[in-house]
């Protein structure tokens, strides 16, 4: 099974993702209009706790954060893996992962997007955003250099901004090809003005090369650090459950855990509403379940450890919280967790599996139910089963206008990533067109060692 | 002396090479290899950088330019705002706290990397810019191109070179 054909002509490749742009399958309009449906679930929940208040999310105190805060984590997460694609396999001269990187990278940029307004959402009082900006005012609102908080929104900012200008110029050649093959339109006017007059000549390779390296050099740490930082709002605090030094890269390997799946979900629909089969081949598709099995793995392991260092620890209430998790109300939520994060990707261990689509869509699907979980897991228990008996208020439940809120953000997603999947390519045309010339002359060389050999 | 401009596609590397290095060590009037020359591909081709020869690419010394002043600015105005902060009660701590502030002068040192990265890149790359005088659109498909610029006298010997390489088609560029 080959990652891609080494026959494609280049035209063909050039006509194929262009054609995407234009033509896709129904199922794609099915897709974007379900997706604007769920977000206008979430803009009405907004708009009604907006005019409410934000006692019809049914946050009290101490439960403070409740799906907002988890779902923030969740679409964190789900961003790291476009960096994974796009820039540690970039390093490590991964090809096969060219066909598949622009669209994990759009989806880098959307879920940013998406954690961004949990943040507004879960303030409750938009009117009153710029009070968490830190700058030295009159009115001696004292920023705190030392809250991960703050550290939380300028690594958001920093990654996010890199995100985008990771993703538009690499971008930038296929613009070039969108401008020289399409019509006169709003799209060749977008794409001449985005392509930035890119002719491909020398010069502008060998220095489109060395920054596009440079700043995957940049994007790897700084993934490292979001997430880390996102981890340091829990690990720093005081609170039980939350304390434990292992938060940093439990993270981390969640968010990539996230991530991966939500790559084979979206690989699978795009596959298929694009008519991409000869480019996002199962056997990337069976790289990419690999790449999800040993992350899940490293997850698992993570899990263990803070079970255990929290289980072994001396901290009492710390050890209440992790009982509390697998015995009391949030019991299903816990269990369902651990059997959808840690046992379900068993399954991608087992060849047959590795590509069947219609298994990997549901366990795609699923591993993800369980990475949500995890945030929502790490948030309400602590809050609900504090230090003090008074404060412990296991009853609390979600109200409809949060579920509504988190429906919301995965329309906004998916219509945000399928627009983008319309209107820009989703396969990276010029390195395919790479990956297809390098294959080719290994190919001849191979023949030719064979030929000499007989 | 008026310059002319001359385009060649051809079909693959291979050829492509051999009329770069015939190029490079013919002499012909008015047309300096070095300056005059560029090839135009539709992938990146490291083959190319190394027929063309050494080129010097600035980009990296934007990055380490960028990174430096996004980490020193991003010190300085975190600790010039915590230094100016000091009626805040900090109970014995220190007013400008090193580790937690190494963080976002960290977050800063990447920004300005990356920020003026992709601004070396503009500049190096010379983005954002106006179609060349010679264009095919066939290049961002599947064909190489060769652009050269040469006095009135060398243009012939230019067009026989690629000619006798089997050039698909050739473009040449009006005098002015």
């Amino acid at each position: 099974m080959k990652d891609i054909r080494e026959d494609i002509a280049w035209a063909k490749i050039n006509k194929d993702v262009l054609v995407s742009l234009e033509n896709p399958r129904k199922m794609y309009w099915v897709i974007v209009f379900s997706a604007l449906a769920l977000f206008s679930v979430g803009v009405g929940c907004e708009v009604y706790q907006y005019n409410v208040g934000m006692g019809v999310a049914n946050l009290n105190n101490p439960n403070v954060w409740g799906l907002y805060i988890a779902t923030f984590i969740f679409w964190i997460g789900m961003s790291h893996s476009g960096t994974l694609l796009s820039a540690i396999l970039h390093l490590m001269h991964a090809d096969w992962r060219k066909p598949i990187y622009r669209f994990a990278e759009a989806m880098t940029t959307f879920s940013l997007m998406t954690a961004g307004l949990f943040v507004m959402v879960h303030i409750g009082r938009l009117w009153q955003f710029y009070y968490a900006f830190p700058y030295p005012s009159e009115r001696w609102v004292w920023p705190n250099f030392q809250s991960p908080l703050l550290w939380d929104a300028m690594a958001i900012f920093t990654y996010l901004s890199s995100s985008v200008l990771f993703l538009y110029v690499g971008m930038i050649p296929d613009l070039a090809i969108c401008r020289d093959n399409l019509h006169e339109g709003w799209r060749k006017k977008l794409y001449t003005f985005l392509a930035l007059g890119w002719e491909g000549t020398d010069r502008q390779w060998r220095n489109f090369r060395i920054t596009y390296l440079t700043i995957a050099c940049f994007l790897i740490p700084l993934a490292v650090s979001v997430h880390s930082i996102v981890a340091s709002d829990f690990a720093m605090s005081q609170q039980p459950g939350w304390h434990v030094t292992s938060f940093p890269p439990y993270f981390v390997a969640g968010a990539l855990y996230s991530g991966c799946a939500a790559i084979i979900t979206l690989f699978i629909i795009l596959r298929y509403v694009f008519k991409f089969e000869d480019y996002m081949t199962k056997s990337i598709l069976k790289k990419t379940v690999r790449l999800t099995f040993a992350i899940a793995m490293v997850w698992t392991y993570l899990n263990a450890v803070e079970f255990a260092a929290v289980w072994y620890g001396h901290d009492v209430d710390a050890k209440q919280v992790l009982i509390q998790k697998a015995t009391g109300p949030f019991a299903p939520f816990w269990w369902g967790m651990i059997f959808c994060g840690s046992v379900l990707p068993l399954i991608l261990a087992f060849k047959r599996f590795q590509t069947n689509i219609p298994v990997l869509f549901a366990v795609s699907l699923l591993l993800n139910l369980g990475m949500w979980l995890e945030r929502w897991m790490i948030v309400a228990p602590t809050f609900s089963h504090g230090y003090y008996p008074w404060v412990w208020d296991n009853d609390q439940w979600p109200s409809l206008v949060q579920w509504g809120m988190v429906m919301g953000s995965f329309g906004w997603f998916t219509l945000l990533f399928m627009i983008f999947c319309k209107v820009f390519p989703s396969v990276s045309m010029y390195e395919v067109k790479e990956m297809v010339y390098h294959r080719s002359l290994h190919l001849k060389k191979d023949e030719t060692a064979e030929q000499g050999a007989h | 002396m008026s310059k002319r401009h001359l385009l060649a596609m051809f079909s693959n590397f291979d050829e492509a090479e051999l009329v770069v290095k015939e190029l490079r060590s013919t002499s012909i009037k008015g047309f300096n290899p070095d300056d005059d020359l560029v090839v135009k591909s539709p992938i990146e081709h490291p083959e190319v950088e190394e027929f063309l020869g050494d080129k010097p690419v600035y980009v990296q010394w934007f990055t380490l330019f960028g990174a430096l002043m996004g980490g020193l600015l991003g010190f300085f105005l975190i600790s010039g705002s915590q230094a100016g902060f000091y009626a805040q009660m900090k109970g014995g701590k220190p007013i400008v706290p090193f580790p937690p502030n190494f963080v976002l002068t960290y977050e800063m040192f990447i920004l300005g990397g990356v920020y003026i990265s992709i601004l070396g890149f503009l500049i190096c790359a010379g983005l954002p810019a106006k179609r060349s005088p010679l264009y095919s659109t066939s290049v961002s498909e599947d064909k190489i191109a060769i652009l050269v610029k040469s006095d009135d006298g060398g243009i012939s010997a230019l067009k026989a070179i690629f000619t006798k390489h089997q050039a698909l088609e050739i473009q040449e560029e009006a005098g002015k």
